[in-house]
């Protein structure tokens, strides 16, 4: 059993997750659903104002965005932890902040990156000019795995509980408000067509950070979370 | 010495019989800076050249609003020592600071905005300082739900201690993007109250408010953990036998 190393280890888990969400493949859909109704809900309740939607629009991808990804976060340990399997990673020779940082990949490769594909047409829809939608993808693509990372945090500590949910969002959305900001800015500048690079670094570095960061909090909260 | 004095502070009897001398002592000393500081500062004190009486309210906002960071480093700082060493004591600091530090926080984000309407001409502005306070009550709230959901304390404190620790290094990341986002978003049209001097006769009640604050949150803090470790404790012996005595 000790012959399984770090990487396969960690590629096995990924593996895994990835085939268990494509063996249900409905709730795939579902955080991109949810994402395309709640952006498109904004434009019916501001108004048919071409010039205010443009205004609003990287600020309600974004909100909007954040809100899948918080609906998304509770089934990252959900049901691993339901059958037990989250006790046996803990128990594995491996350091359970790495396994957690397959699983949190996994999560974000499900749930994360269907928001980025389907982005251009929101942004189409928004009215935002097609200058700008090269550095909205680009947001999306260093902004959500920041929030899937900090999100698994909040996920940790609340796996626990039964009514997890308004819990978790007053955990998790408070943590949020850097990527949000910095990433609305970017997308705001981009359409004024002024270099973004500052904001990106920001973004990228916040990305650097928790990549490092979250993985060891998550594991030391599912080790409280088990016990 | 001093080493010997941690160690017995850590176990749960010794710190309760501490702790209850020591309360008297904080409410004191507080009641004596608090009539000492609120004396000076709303009649002692000059009013202000350009602001006139309404400043005053300082005495009260600034000490809560440096008392909602204070709780919340000491809430981390005894977060990190409970699950580092697994000290029970500094744990129940954390959980008894939780609602006090949430109360500072309110009481600042209230006295602001009641100072805003007169001064700014609105309740509310979006300003950096502003919403990164409101973001931190929100840290505060966040920190006392997962508390009351957990229903194994022990197991609730260390959940809590890890959401101090990962607060703490989002504080000052949430802090710098929210005055950054500001100074995009919003000229610089409001003159902030940061004046670099201060004149010592207002000087000096704002400091002696902010130490009755300190001394406040100190009583407060240890009664809360009395009542916690008294919960905790309720099947030993010496618990019992201190409620005996107490219906004698």
């Amino acid at each position: 059993m000790s012959t399984l190393s770090l990487t396969s280890a960690f590629s096995l888990l990924l593996k895994r997750d990835l085939v268990l969400a494509y063996r249900r493949r409905a709730e795939l859909v579902n955080p991109m659903l949810f994402f395309v109704l709640v952006t498109a809900m904004f434009p019916l309740g501001i108004g048919n104002d071409a010039k205010l939607i443009e205004a609003v629009g990287p600020g309600v991808i974004w909100v909007a965005a954040l809100l899948a990804a918080l609906l998304s976060l509770d089934s990252m340990f959900r049901s691993d932890y339901d059958d037990g399997s989250l006790e046996q990673f803990m128990l594995s020779a491996h350091p359970v902040s790495i396994l957690v940082l397959a699983k949190i990949l996994a999560h974000w490769l499900v749930t994360g990156l269907p928001l980025f594909i389907v982005a251009p047409l929101l942004a189409v829809l928004l009215n935002i000019p097609a200058s700008a939608i090269p550095t909205l993808m680009l947001t999306l693509i260093l902004g959500t795995p920041v929030l899937s990372l900090i999100g698994s945090v909040g996920v940790a500590l609340t796996v626990g509980l039964r009514r997890g949910g308004v819990i978790l969002s007053l955990l998790v959305l408070p943590l949020f408000v850097p990527v949000l900001i910095f990433a609305t800015d970017a997308v705001k500048t981009a359409i004024v067509g002024i270099p973004t690079t500052a904001q990106l670094s920001i973004l990228s570095a916040m990305l650097v950070g928790s990549l490092v960061l979250a993985p060891m909090a998550t594991a030391a909260s599912l080790r409280i979370s088990l016990s | 010495m001093i080493i010997r004095f941690f160690h017995q502070m850590g176990s749960p009897r010794y710190f309760y019989n501490v702790a209850g001398k020591m309360i008297p002592w904080f409410m004191v000393g507080f009641l004596i800076t608090l009539v000492l500081g609120l004396y000076n500062g709303l009649f002692v004190a000059p009013p202000d050249y350009q602001q006139g009486e309404s400043y005053r309210i300082i005495y009260i906002h600034v000490p809560a609003a440096w008392m909602s960071m204070f709780i919340y480093v000491v809430m981390a700082v005894s977060g990190l020592i409970s699950l580092v060493w697994r000290i029970k004591m500094t744990e129940i600091i954390v959980i008894s600071s939780a609602t006090v530090g949430a109360s500072f926080t309110f009481l600042a984000l209230a006295t602001g905005s009641l100072w805003g309407k007169p001064m700014w001409g609105t309740w509310w502005v979006w300003d950096a300082r502003l919403t990164s306070e409101l973001l931190l009550l929100f840290l505060y709230l966040g920190i006392i739900a997962l508390h009351s959901a957990i229903e194994d304390k022990r197991v609730a404190a260390r959940a809590v201690s890890i959401l101090a620790l990962v607060g703490v290094v989002n504080i000052p990341v949430i802090h710098y993007s929210v005055e950054w986002w500001n100074t995009l978003h919003q000229p610089a049209t409001i003159t902030k109250f940061d004046k670099p001097s201060m004149d010592m006769s207002m000087l000096i009640p704002l400091l002696t408010m902010a130490i009755s604050f300190k001394l406040y949150y100190g009583a407060v803090v240890l009664m809360r953990a009395r009542a916690e470790i008294v919960e905790r404790e309720r099947n030993s012996r010496w618990v019992q036998e201190l409620v005996e005595e107490e219906a004698k």
